[in-house]
């Protein structure tokens, strides 16, 4: 407990200091990242290979280009992210400066996750460190080599009082949760967000959980079926089914289902050859657990392919499910592993309820030739992100926010959504000390006249038709308070369609104020 | 307070939504257990039409109209039945179309219109609200928000295109605009419509069904938007849900889908915790002590005049008003006289009888900020009169940091002015506090207020001002650390009530472009992927 006071106590005192802050400082340590990255993508592929049994290139393009990529995105793109934002003004207002503010919140909290161990600590960081944040990043446990090797490596290459590292299992991730945090992003599971999101209750503090889920993937009859089930293989099988945005089943309708089956089988052997235990792209299941959990839902169901596994390397083979009962226990749990279940359903009005009845999914996939189709099931359902005709693609784009909803999670993440996150947008209004009589008609003692200029000032819906009206309205006003004989008439009338000149609506005391230099 | 509420709440109150709800709720618990919660119903049309009889045809009538539900007792969980209706609602798709949303918006409008007379009354009745200031922040800026939402609204709900790499040309990405589903507004009672009408223009607009709990502090507005709102919305996506703790407690048992919840910390805190039970995403707009340094160089009747207004709107019931000001001893000696003119001014010589003063809402708050009166010496007002709930408009002088007065928010006519050295110690004081919902800096050097606004925190800031910051809808308005999390107003309402869904829509064709993310790997492909990836870093987006 005191060991984690320590360390955020000791964050948060620096980035008191401000010195996080300041748009270089923040680059330069997104370039230090950088370098960690480029100089160490040895030792990287090295613990992932150990944790998952991740090969070379496999690694890479999973772990590390997602990673270097959202660094370039943020380090070319964060002054203009971070620059205030100037916002529409009201006639009340015009004078006066009015814009957003991108605030950092203080000291923000990663925890990540053992599935992709490195990405999902780093794509945070990264967000939170452009917005200004001290960060404590507590990469999962479950995959320690990953853990080891970033709790070395950066403080190497960042301030080592604003990012800590803290490593550890759950007595040490709840002893971490009792501190306060400006923000706490968690990638894992249902059960532990609800115990993240408790736990930030007690200070307040804003979350963004990404969670799982069981994401339907949904097969029109219309389809190439070949593409389709290349580019679902690739994105069910890849990391053995441990992604949380893998379709975790397959929606189709029963005449296809053979099909399905067939085009599946041949692309796993297109993929991993005939012997897929050797293939060094085909990973493991992290842990004895969780190969347990995966194993036991194979029980009851019709294995149309694979079903082998082997304890001692926590091995499963690819395996695909056919006519799977969507009461099963298969259909009950996130899957999170190389089991494909395919539920069959008559039409897409079946699929969409199937879905509905079901908690929002992370993620939806629909595979379809009519484009109408895809639009309906996009717009009768709900989930975090859709893929139409590919899977997992999504996660890819960084202008696409990233994250879920309902029961996947809530808050978004990626790219600018990312620095959005981890900053607070600040509402920023400088008026000026002077142009009192402006203000004069929202003082009190109330009266009639005052609500009529508020409203005035305030009600702004101009359509087309009622410009015209507003002309005149503006008129009459004008000349109501020409006619009190407070103003001089000629900067009012020969300025009486730039806005500004309603300032000059002022009254004789006060004009000479006008002139003096902003 | 609540127990009375609560009978009044099944007794007599005519709320049609109730009605539907209850019935709703009841309609399988009377199957299973007859008997449970003495329930009996009215016999006649479905709760729905009956609802909108009652609520229509009584224009002043509570209670008079059929009582097709009555529950006396708390059975089970009351408002599951009334949720999932709203839920299978909006799982049917009728909130969705634009031109729903729109008809529901311009009748919220036209509530505003037909109502504006019962709903200066009934806050006058509940605080002394000045008509003015009611007309100002119930009425007007509610109008405000509706007229931007309905002019803005076709553009913030179209899919949001997004930019595209190089894989991805052929492909169209978009941001859905998804509502969230079933959302619960919980407003509190210092502008007992404008916190809870504000929110709900957003979750129409984003369509979604909502749930609304007005205070039950405020009664008399609560009875009246209970009452009447039900003829101008759809009863079976829209619903008002009134009552007290137990209430409350009970509601958030469901499962929302979003809830946006408005008041202080401590409960805040409770409702988030509620909703992590079911992963409900919140927005908690809550309030905190917002510090108003005064610089020494200044226009010191403007400043004591803005003040004293913001100060004293709504006899100081608002979560955005300077909470206390920070000042050199100098400055302090040259505002008394200022805010004293200013009060004058604004409210007479007599403010108890001034139309344009408010009063404190119950008696509990004002034996709370009765004792806050001990802070410091009172150098203006201080008058009380407990039979009216009246405290005169006030300031405090030298109020140590360690007084009653700085220990909690004032939500009160009470202004402590706090005596501090220089611009440096006033940003310490700021800083060494929670982050307030707002802070206030003036000065005529703008680089002052810019040094106050970069070295602090705050939900929003006004410089040279106060309160305006909330009447621009194109500023988000939210706090941050204890003052809430979240914001709204404008199209950020609108984006608070929206789940921004990333779509990305793929061309069935072309697979060879996807032939190097495929297994089996090489050292080639790798290749590949990298000089993709290299042509991508000048470029805009990352690539596989």
């Amino acid at each position: 407990m005191e060991r984690m006071q320590q360390i955020v106590g000791r964050a948060r005192a620096a980035f008191r200091t401000g010195r996080s802050r300041p748009l270089e400082f923040r680059i330069q340590q997104l370039k230090a990242l950088e370098r960690m990255v480029q100089e160490k993508e040895k030792e990287i592929l090295a613990a992932l290979k150990a944790d998952l049994n991740k090969c070379g290139p496999n690694a890479y393009s999973h772990e590390i280009l997602g990673v270097l990529g959202e660094l370039a995105l943020t380090m070319e793109k964060l002054p203009s992210w971070a620059a205030p934002q100037p916002v529409k003004k009201n006639l009340l207002t015009m004078r006066d400066e009015a814009y957003i503010n991108y605030e950092p919140l203080g000291v923000v909290l990663v925890i990540g996750a053992w599935n992709y161990p490195f990405v999902l600590v780093m794509q945070p960081l990264i967000g939170a460190i452009a917005a200004g944040n001290a960060v404590v990043v507590k990469p999962s446990e479950v995959s320690e080599n990953t853990a080891q090797l970033l709790a070395e490596l950066l403080p190497q290459y960042l301030d080592k009082e604003l990012y800590p590292v803290v490593t550890g299992g759950v007595p040490e991730t709840t002893d971490l949760l009792t501190q306060r945090f400006d923000h706490i992003l968690y990638t894992g599971n249902t059960a532990v967000g609800k115990i993240v999101m408790a736990a930030a209750a007690k200070h307040l503090t804003p979350v963004t959980l990404e969670l799982g889920g069981k994401s339907p993937c949904y097969i029109d009859k219309d389809c190439d079926l070949t593409v389709a089930c290349r580019r679902i293989t690739w994105g069910k099988y890849m990391n053995c089914g441990q992604t949380c945005i893998a379709p975790d089943y397959i929606l189709c309708h029963p005449s296809i289902q053979d099909k399905v089956v067939e085009n599946i089988k041949a692309t796993l052997k297109e993929f991993y050859g005939d012997d897929v235990k050797s293939s060094p792209d085909y990973e493991r299941i992290i842990n004895q657990r969780h190969f347990k959990r995966v194993k036991s839902l194979l029980e009851g169901q019709k294995i149309a392919h694979g079903g082998e596994s082997d304890e001692a390397s926590c091995f499963i083979a690819p395996t695909i499910l056919t006519d799977v009962s969507p009461e099963s226990k298969v259909m009950e749990e996130e899957i999170f592993g190389p089991v494909l279940p395919i539920v069959t359903v008559k039409s897409v009005e079946e699929a969409i309820e199937f879905i509905n009845l079901r908690e929002k999914p992370l993620a939806l996939y629909v595979f379809s030739n009519n484009k109408e189709l895809i639009k309906r099931v996009i717009s009768q359902t709900s989930s975090g992100g859709v893929t139409g005709n590919d899977v997992i693609m999504h996660f890819f784009l960084s202008t696409l926010p990233f994250g879920g909803v309902g029961h996947s999670g809530m808050g978004a993440y990626h790219g600018k959504h990312s620095f959005e996150t981890f900053s607070h947008r600040r509402s920023c209004l400088i008026k000026d000390l002077k142009m009192e009589s402006t203000n004069k008609m929202r003082y009190p003692p109330g009266s009639q006249k005052k609500v009529d200029w508020a409203k005035f000032f305030l009600l702004k819906r101009f359509n087309k038709a009622r410009i015209g009206l507003f002309v005149l309205a503006l008129l009459g006003v004008m000349a109501a308070v020409m006619i009190k004989g407070h103003l001089y008439f000629d900067p009012i009338l020969s300025s009486y369609f730039v806005p500004t000149s309603l300032q000059k609506m002022d009254t004789k005391g006060e004009e000479e104020e006008l002139r003096v230099p902003p | 307070m609540s127990l009375p509420r609560a009978i009044t709440f099944s007794m007599e109150t005519g709320s049609s939504f109730q009605q539907l709800g209850m019935q709703q709720a009841l309609e399988p618990l009377r199957q299973q257990l007859p008997g449970c919660g003495k329930c009996s119903t009215m016999d006649g049309d479905p709760g729905k039409d009956l609802g909108k009889a009652v609520g229509c045809s009584g224009g002043s009538g509570i209670g008079k109209g059929p009582v097709p539900m009555v529950c006396s007792t708390p059975c089970g969980n009351p408002y599951a039945g009334l949720v999932s209706h709203l839920r299978a609602s909006w799982l049917s798709g009728k909130t969705r179309p634009m031109e729903y949303r729109v008809a529901q918006l311009e009748a919220l409008g036209r509530f505003l219109d037909d109502k504006k007379q019962e709903i200066l009354e009934a806050t006058e009745l509940d605080m002394g609200k000045p008509s003015f200031e009611a007309f100002f922040s119930e009425i007007l800026l509610c109008k405000n928000e509706l007229n931007v939402t309905l002019n803005n609204l076709y553009h913030w709900m179209k899919d949001e295109h997004v930019d595209k790499n190089l894989v991805m040309q052929l492909d169209s990405a978009f941001i859905r605009k998804d509502p969230y589903g079933v959302v619960l507004i919980i407003a509190p009672w210092n502008y007992p419509i404008h916190l809870f009408l504000v929110p709900l223009i957003g979750a129409i607009a984003a369509g979604n069904c909502a749930i609304i709990k007005p205070s039950e502090i405020s009664k008399n507005t609560e009875r009246l938007v209970a009452e009447t709102l039900s003829c101008y919305l759809d009863t079976d996506c829209f619903a008002v849900v009134t009552g007290g703790v137990p209430e409350t407690t009970s509601l958030l048992e469901n499962k929302f889908d979003y809830i946006f919840f408005t008041g202080s910390p401590t409960v805040g805190r409770i409702v988030m915790t509620a909703a992590a039970k079911h992963l409900t995403p919140v927005t908690l707009e809550l309030g905190g002590k917002n510090p108003c340094y005064v610089s020494d160089i200044c226009d010191v009747t403007n400043v004591a005049r803005r003040v004293a207004w913001g100060r004293f709107f709504n006899a100081g019931q608002t979560c955005i008003a300077p909470d206390y000001l920070l000042c050199t001893i100098e400055m302090q000696e040259k505002l008394m006289p200022a805010l004293r003119e200013a009060i004058m001014e604004f409210f007479g010589p007599n403010p108890r009888e001034s139309p344009d003063f408010g009063r404190i809402v119950s008696d509990k708050q004002f034996r709370r900020l009765q004792a806050l009166l001990s802070s410091g010496r009172v150098a203006l007002g201080g008058q009380t009169d407990e039979a009216e709930r009246y405290i005169a408009p006030t300031v405090l002088a030298d109020v140590l940091p360690s007084d009653p007065a700085m220990q909690e928010e004032i939500f009160g006519p009470i202004l402590p002015i706090v005596v501090i050295a220089n611009m440096d110690e006033a940003i310490d004081f700021i800083n060494a506090r929670p982050r307030p919902l707002a802070l206030y800096a003036f000065s005529c050097d703008s680089k002052i207020v810019n040094q106050v606004l970069e070295r602090t925190s705050s939900g929003g800031f006004c410089g040279n001002d106060t309160l305006m910051q909330v009447t621009l809808t194109s500023l988000p308005f939210g706090g941050i650390g204890n003052s809430g999390l979240g914001k709204y107003h404008g199209k950020f309402t609108f984006d608070t009530f929206t789940h921004h869904r990333g779509c990305l829509h793929r061309n069935m064709g072309l697979e060879t472009l996807n032939g190097p993310r495929y297994p089996p790997y090489t050292q080639q492909k790798l290749g590949l992927l990298t000089t993709t990836f290299e042509v991508k870093r000048r470029g805009t987006c990352t690539l596989l």
